[in-house]
């Protein structure tokens, strides 16, 4: 299974991420916050996830980490 | 548990101050990353530029030195002379690279310093508020071109790899983009290759990458990138412009 984990205080929203994931299961979060006052980025489908890495390395803040358990 | 994607350790852990969006975030990982690859850690020497990179030293997790606008290449050469095992690599924008230290840059090139650049065009000052920089594109609006640049009164677009690739001295030279994760891996081994040339003592190598700037552009990141594929790609081509240690 695999496991990514998005650093939401360092991410600032910028939905390049959003637009890399090739299943498009990412989407720019409208009701979290962070102390930056971004709307961070969230995974709605873990399941789904087949771990290309496609939004880490598209990520310019370095804010996602990817595991496959 | 197998980790599939992690932060390099060639980065800090201080998060960056640069804008959503800026593919100045990217740019380090993959200078990071291939430090980092190629094992040169310990061996690598950072000259950070003066422009929006200026807290490059804070990010990278190697021996770093700040400079004065434009002259990093010639600080570079002389860490380079004096100790000739290092990795030493040079970060730069174009306000850094093409305006103010376009003669030093040259010059790198012309002596073939065996040192790295990694050269940022974004066809615009970021850092002092979207002024029009030598990379400025013919037509383009910047708050020091507010009716788009014109060729005669302003000057036209200087092409750096082009420029640079006139000069014996230079190794290697590639211009690469980011706007999707297939360019971006391309873009690492362009990175990549720029430091195993330099660990394996050969001449000049410059990496001019495509980035953006969606603040002083106006725009979002995404449509940055689409602002950069229509207009900026025209005028600055991808590809290998020189490469001494190719099959050609």
């Amino acid at each position: 299974m695999i496991r990514l984990t998005i650093n939401e205080e360092l991410c600032k929203g910028c939905g390049l991420c959003v637009n890399a994931c090739p299943k498009d299961l990412l989407r720019i979060s409208t009701t979290k916050e962070n102390a930056k006052s971004y709307n961070p980025a969230e995974m709605t489908n873990m399941e789904e996830c087949i771990g290309c890495k496609s939004c880490a390395l598209t990520c310019p803040d370095v804010c996602i980490e990817i595991v496959k358990e | 548990m197998e980790k599939l994607f992690t932060k390099t350790t060639a980065l800090t852990d201080k998060p960056f101050h640069y804008c959503p969006g800026c593919t100045h975030g990217i740019i380090h990982r993959l200078v990071a990353e291939s430090i980092e690859e190629l094992g040169l850690k310990d061996k690598a020497i950072g000259l950070a530029p003066v422009g929006c990179a200026v807290f490059a030293n804070e990010y990278f997790n190697v021996d770093m030195q700040t400079t004065s606008h434009g002259r990093s290449p010639a600080i570079a050469t002389g860490i380079k002379r004096a100790l000739p095992d290092r990795i030493v690599f040079t970060y730069q924008g174009d306000g850094d690279l093409a305006s103010i230290g376009c003669g030093e840059v040259n010059h790198a090139a012309v002596r073939g310093e065996k040192i790295t650049t990694i050269f940022i065009n974004n066809a615009i000052y970021g850092m002092t508020g979207g002024q029009a920089a030598p990379t400025t594109l013919l037509g383009q609006k910047t708050t020091t071109t507010p009716y788009g640049k014109d060729g005669d009164a302003n000057g036209y677009p200087m092409k750096v790899c082009e420029m640079l690739a006139a000069h014996e001295g230079a190794y290697y030279l590639e211009r690469v983009a980011l706007w999707d994760t297939a360019h971006i891996i391309k873009a690492k081994k362009a990175i990549k290759k720029a430091f195993q040339y330099q660990a394996e003592g050969k001449g000049y190598c410059l990496i001019e990458v495509l980035g953006t700037c969606p603040t002083n552009w106006g725009c979002s990141p995404l449509e940055a990138f689409e602002w950069q594929k229509e207009n900026m790609l025209p005028m600055y081509p991808l590809g290998v412009f020189k490469d001494k240690g190719g099959e050609e």
